[in-house]
């Protein structure tokens, strides 16, 4: 029979699948890919596009830890966006439509040239348990694969029945089959083992259209942006070619249809029971819950350069095929459209992921981890970036080595993360920048500086990065240095033309360039040298000048916050024999198993009374550490 | 936090020391059933219903008293913790025996001062500003701090806080809306309209922080009496004193040799002061005088200025009169007091009043200054019905809820994230005087009002 052993195995060729297996290699593991597919990795399921805001946020660390999908997105997108270019830096979102053959190709390109990294295209029928701990997989073929830790990132495949109307289909994915003996093991260790929850969950996706059906010059377009900014720090320059996409929108025709035929879609037949996330409704959804808007906006985005498939955004749909084909042509421009597939739902098994740890391992079972959408969230980006930390987690867990964590104050991957195993999920999670406490210290400009040191530190970033990242550095510190140390009194500047208040305190470069009077050019002329600096340095000055009080008073915040971060709460406390804590409290805390005392604070319901005899413990665990040190 | 928090078994005597008929002893947390086994009580009696019992000593079995016992099980119970009442009879040697007892036990030890209330926030039982209504209850004086503790501990003051914060919660749902779902087909311009409620709820928060009543209510109000020696200073504050208000008590001749008088009024306590020993003559001396009567009338939230046709206006013809609230022409009856002397006071109010002496008749002259007085009494500290701030945390905490909020006004327009950011600081600022907000709440916000989602 035939058995091969690795360091880490990861399940599942998605995009939590793809990050984790590069990021394990990246570490040194020897890392095998088992996928149903070879052909399928890299697929986008769902609209051909990534990043955004919060979620461009995530590709941005992913690059800045050395991980694919930004570099990937950067030679696949097709129509490049900064969303909120309006606002300030810590809410821009860079955004791509990609196409998705591109993006497939060059995500398999990747892949294949990472080094530590083998691939093996079959389905997966279980996981190999000896002892208590995952140690391997075992393939449909019946092959046995063996190793130190198994990433599990199956996505919207265990258990997968897609909907159309009262057709039901078991399915991962369009024309992919479900992960079912998988799903079963889950259930099992659910079962057994008493602490990990399993729950259904729901996604949709539109009809694809042709485009050649499409009348487009009766629609608004919608350009990319004339300087595409790329989401990763090593790109240069996009030289894909760039897209327009079109804009169109539902009318009261669109409506009726839907509003008369609603009970015809499963999800409101009662078919699917799944909760699905409600920033990514269907169709049906937004006519139900505001009947008085007869209209929505949607986005016509192209599939690829030389693909005519068109992504309809904002009409995900489970109605019957008939139905979609009748309420699609009430829309204008769309009136002659061929539909080349039917929108549907996909129903799917989630973990709760209260289950893991803050390293993505699953309490129940050590030695297996899970990334992505099986974890009960949504979004490529997501996915992704657990799969970076699982991968990465499982790789050192192989090689003995402590797990790796990003905290709340220096990562989206951080508060994604914490989110997750602390609080849980009730409806698909999503990343949002108002999720993150601390959202002007995490911006998607600074995500390298705040995390490629430490993913040195780690492991996990290779040495063309980490070179051209000091590079810039040094030069950042001499730009920052320089802006601190240039300084002029009122009156100087008075007569270089900038005016402020004659108090005569000298004010430095960055405190003058925060004048809304004040600008680039004007100091410039002072300082020529500023003329010299990269637009990335440029823009980390100008961001320092523009935010400078609130990141005061932010990193105040943060100190506060690692704090309580700080105070480790003892692995072996029997929270359910503590005393003065309601017994709610401690069967939630005994389940939960927090890691620090900040952690336990976020908790859902906890009360100050419990904190208290929490932080007892953490100081005495402190204590006790201190001593054990100094031994 | 204190560590001793939650967790330990804590009692107390919970009524006055002294001799009395009744006393009532305190315990709360998890070792309660515990403490009452070791007094003797085998038969626990049902929660909330009271049961005699007597209680014996736990080492020598002495019997100790009957008590009235009284149990409430977590966590229905003030602290939210195990509790129990022991109604024993109120005599030093039974009170102290029965403590002692306790104290003797490993099981549990005496309470702090507050230990109670703070378990009670801790477990959630009440908010911070309920906790602090019931220390300004039991230190009450007057009907008037009665009153307005009474209002807060039903939550008058938390329901305002919590308005405005749901208010602020709402805003910047709105604003978040913006920021998160740029893509999206929302409102135009949403998170600047959702700032235009703004600048109304500042303005109404500004006033809370400038109105001081609250405060001053709570702390009581200093009415000090200002004059040079010879005015007649001190048979105003007895005339004042031994009239309409009731004296608490009088402290003399302290270290700064000044005459205290606590009285009420209008339900406000209020301290008289006097400031003696300014007899002495010389130019050092009536300058040091000059210095201590400022000193005085600095201190003080009410300032009384006695002036008399046979002295000299202490703080100088050319001194500031701002700060005086009434002016007394005293000794009527020898004449009046020269016009320079009166030149500066502007629109304060300016009562005359005669030398009778020894007179316990009130006149009309004492009427007008009372009338006087407890009109500013009522202006400085009356009790309102309308909630107030009643501590300088509040106030603290609401400032800087102010501030922010009008940082977020102007910088909305460069920066939405700025602003938002300073929403959520004003929150937090209100959240110190009562809870927290958390981001689920917010995203409910943001989907119940909007059609997101392409
Ligand atoms: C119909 C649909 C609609 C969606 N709509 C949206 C949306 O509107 N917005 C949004 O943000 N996200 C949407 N998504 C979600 C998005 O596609 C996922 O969040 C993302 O792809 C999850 O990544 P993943 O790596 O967890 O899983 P996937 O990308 O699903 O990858 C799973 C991989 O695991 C492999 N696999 C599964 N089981 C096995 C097995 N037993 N053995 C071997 N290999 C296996 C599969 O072949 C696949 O390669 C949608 C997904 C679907 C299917």
């Amino acid at each position: 029979m035939h058995e091969t052993t690795w360091d880490v195995i990861i399940i599942g060729g998605g995009h939590a699948g793809c990050e984790a297996a590069a990021a394990a290699a990246r570490f040194g593991a020897r890392t095998l890919l088992v996928t149903h597919k070879l052909e399928t990795i890299g697929e986008m399921s769902c609209n051909p596009a990534i990043g955004g805001v919060g979620k461009g946020h995530l590709v941005r660390e992913i690059d800045a830890l050395d991980g694919l999908m930004g570099r990937v997105a950067d030679q696949a997108g097709i129509q490049f966006r900064l969303l909120n270019r309006r606002k300030g830096p810590a809410v821009h979102g860079p955004r791509t439509q990609a196409d998705r053959k591109l993006y497939r190709e060059a995500m398999q390109a990747a892949i294949q040239q990472t080094e530590n990294l083998s691939l093996l295209g079959q389905p997966v029928d279980d996981i190999l348990v000896e002892e208590g701990r995952a140690c391997g997989v075992i393939t449909e073929a019946g092959e046995t694969h063996r190793a130190g830790a198994v990433v599990l990132t199956t996505g919207t495949f265990l258990d997968g029945i897609i909907h159309i109307g009262t057709e039901r289909v078991p399915a991962g994915r369009h024309g992919e089959a479900p992960a079912i003996t998988l799903s079963k093991r889950l259930y099992g260790l659910a079962e057994q083992t008493g602490a990990l929850t399993m729950g259904r969950m729901k996604t949709g996706t539109p009809a694809r259209l042709d485009g050649r059906t499409i009348a487009t010059e009766k629609l608004e377009a919608q350009p990319a942006d004339a300087a595409p900014v790329p989401f990763s720090f090593l790109t240069e320059k996009i030289i894909v070619p760039q897209t327009v996409c079109y804009i169109t929108h539902t009318n009261q025709a669109t409506f009726d249809i839907i509003e008369e035929n609603i009970l015809q879609s499963p999800v409101y037949s009662g078919q699917i029971a799944g909760v699905g996330p409600r920033y990514c409704p269907a169709i049906e959804d937004k006519v139900a819950r505001f009947p008085e808007r007869k209209s929505h906006q949607i986005f016509l985005e192209p599939e690829g350069l030389d693909d005519p498939t068109v992504y309809p955004n904002g009409i995900s749909t489970s109605l019957p095929a008939a139905l979609q084909d009748r309420f699609i042509r009430t829309i204008v421009g769309l009136e002659e459209v061929k539909i080349i597939r039917p929108g549907y739902a996909i129903e799917y098994d989630y973990v709760d992921p209260k289950a893991l740890l803050p390293s993505l391992e699953l309490k129940a079972l050590p030695g297996l981890y899970l990334a992505g959408q099986i974890n009960g969230t949504t979004g490529y980006e997501e996915a992704a970036g657990q799969g970076l930390v699982a991968g990465l987690n499982a790789a050192r867990a192989a090689a003995g080595q402590e797990a790796v964590y990003f905290d709340r104050a220096e990562a989206y991957l951080g508060v994604m993360v914490d989110d997750l195993v602390t609080k849980g999920v009730s409806e698909p999670y999503r990343m949002f920048t108002a999720r993150a406490e601390y959202r002007l210290t995490l911006r998607a400009d600074n995500a390298d500086q705040r995390l490629t040191e430490k993913g040195i530190a780690a492991g996990l970033v290779g040495p063309k990065r980490a070179k051209a990242f000091r590079a810039k550095m040094a030069a950042l510190t001499d730009a920052r240095t320089k802006a601190a140390s240039w300084t002029m009194t009122p009156n100087e500047a008075g007569t270089k033309g900038m005016h402020i208040r004659a108090d005569g305190t000298r004010r430095t470069m960055t405190e003058l360039l925060a004048y809304p009077s004040i600008d680039w050019a004007d100091l410039q002329a002072v300082w020529p040298e500023m003329g010299t600096w990269t637009r990335d340095i440029r823009q980390q000055i100008e961001t320092d000048a523009l935010y400078a009080g609130y990141l005061d008073r932010q990193q105040a915040d943060i100190d506060a916050f690692r704090r309580d971060e700080a105070l480790s709460l003892p692995s072996d406390i029997d929270y359910l024999a503590l005393e003065g804590m309601a017994t709610e409290v401690r069967q939630k805390l005994a389940a939960a198993r927090p890691v620090t005392l900040g952690q336990a604070a976020r908790m859902d319901g906890m009360t100050p009374a419990a904190l208290t005899l929490l932080l007892h413990h953490a100081r005495k665990n402190q204590r006790g550490l201190a001593k054990a040190a100094s031994k | 936090m204190s560590q001793n928090g939650a967790g330990e078994t804590i009692f107390a005597l919970s009524t006055g020391a002294g001799r009395a008929a009744l006393a009532v002893i305190r315990l709360s947390g998890p070792e309660v059933d515990g403490a009452l086994a070791q007094l003797g009580i085998k038969n626990l009696p049902k929660p909330r219903m009271a049961a005699l019992r007597k209680l014996y000593h736990p080492t020598n079995n002495q019997l100790l008293d009957e008590a009235l016992v009284l149990r409430f099980v977590a966590p229905r119970s003030f602290t939210g913790e195990d509790m129990a009442e022991l109604h024993v009879h109120g005599g030093l040697a039974v009170t102290q025996s029965i403590l002692a007892a306790l104290a003797s036990l490993a099981m549990c030890r005496p309470a702090e001062a507050g230990d109670f209330t703070r378990r009670a926030v801790l477990h959630g039982k009440m908010d911070l500003t309920g906790a602090e209504a019931i220390a300004d209850l039991i230190d009450a004086e007057g009907g008037a701090q009665q009153a307005q503790a009474l209002r807060q501990m039903n939550g008058s003051l938390r329901a305002v806080m919590e308005g405005w914060r749901e208010a602020l919660k709402t805003t910047l749902a709105h604003v978040e809306a913006d920021i998160e779902f740029a893509d999206e087909d929302l409102p135009g311009g949403l998170g600047q309209r959702a700032l235009e409620g703004v600048p109304a709820m500042l303005s109404a928060m500004q006033a809370h922080v400038e109105d001081r009543r609250g405060l001053a209510l709570r702390d009581g109000l200093r009415v000090a009496l200002l004059g040079a020696p010879n005015a007649g200073k001190s048979s105003i504050l007895n005339r004042l004193a031994g009239k309409d208000a009731a004296i608490v008590s009088a402290r003399a001749g302290t270290t700064r040799d000044v005459i205290e008088v606590a009285m009420l009024l209008e339900g406000v306590p209020i301290t008289l002061v006097d400031t003696a020993g300014l007899r002495e003559a010389g130019d050092d001396i009536e300058r040091e005088g000059v210095r201590r009567a400022k000193l005085q009338a600095e201190e003080a939230d009410i300032r009384l200025l006695v002036l008399s046709p046979d002295t000299k206006n202490p703080l100088g013809e050319a001194a500031s009169m701002a700060d005086i609230d009434i002016a007394i022409c005293n000794k009527a009856d020898l004449g009046a007091v020269p016009e320079a002397e009166l030149a500066n006071m502007g629109a304060i109010e300016t009562v005359s009043l005669s030398t009778v002496q020894g007179s316990t008749a009130q006149s009309d002259d004492e009427t007008v200054l009372l009338a006087a007085l407890q009109e500013l009494v009522r202006a400085r500290a009356g009790a309102k019905e309308t909630p107030v701030l009643t501590r300088e945390r509040h106030r603290q905490a609401l400032g800087e809820a102010c501030v922010a909020l009008d940082r977020a006004l102007t910088i909305a327009d460069t920066g939405l994230e700025l602003a938002a950011e300073d929403l959520r600081l004003a929150q937090r600022a209100l959240g110190r005087i009562t809870g927290a907000v958390d981001i689920e709440q917010l995203l409910d916000i943001v989907f119940a009002d909007f059609c997101i989602g392409k």
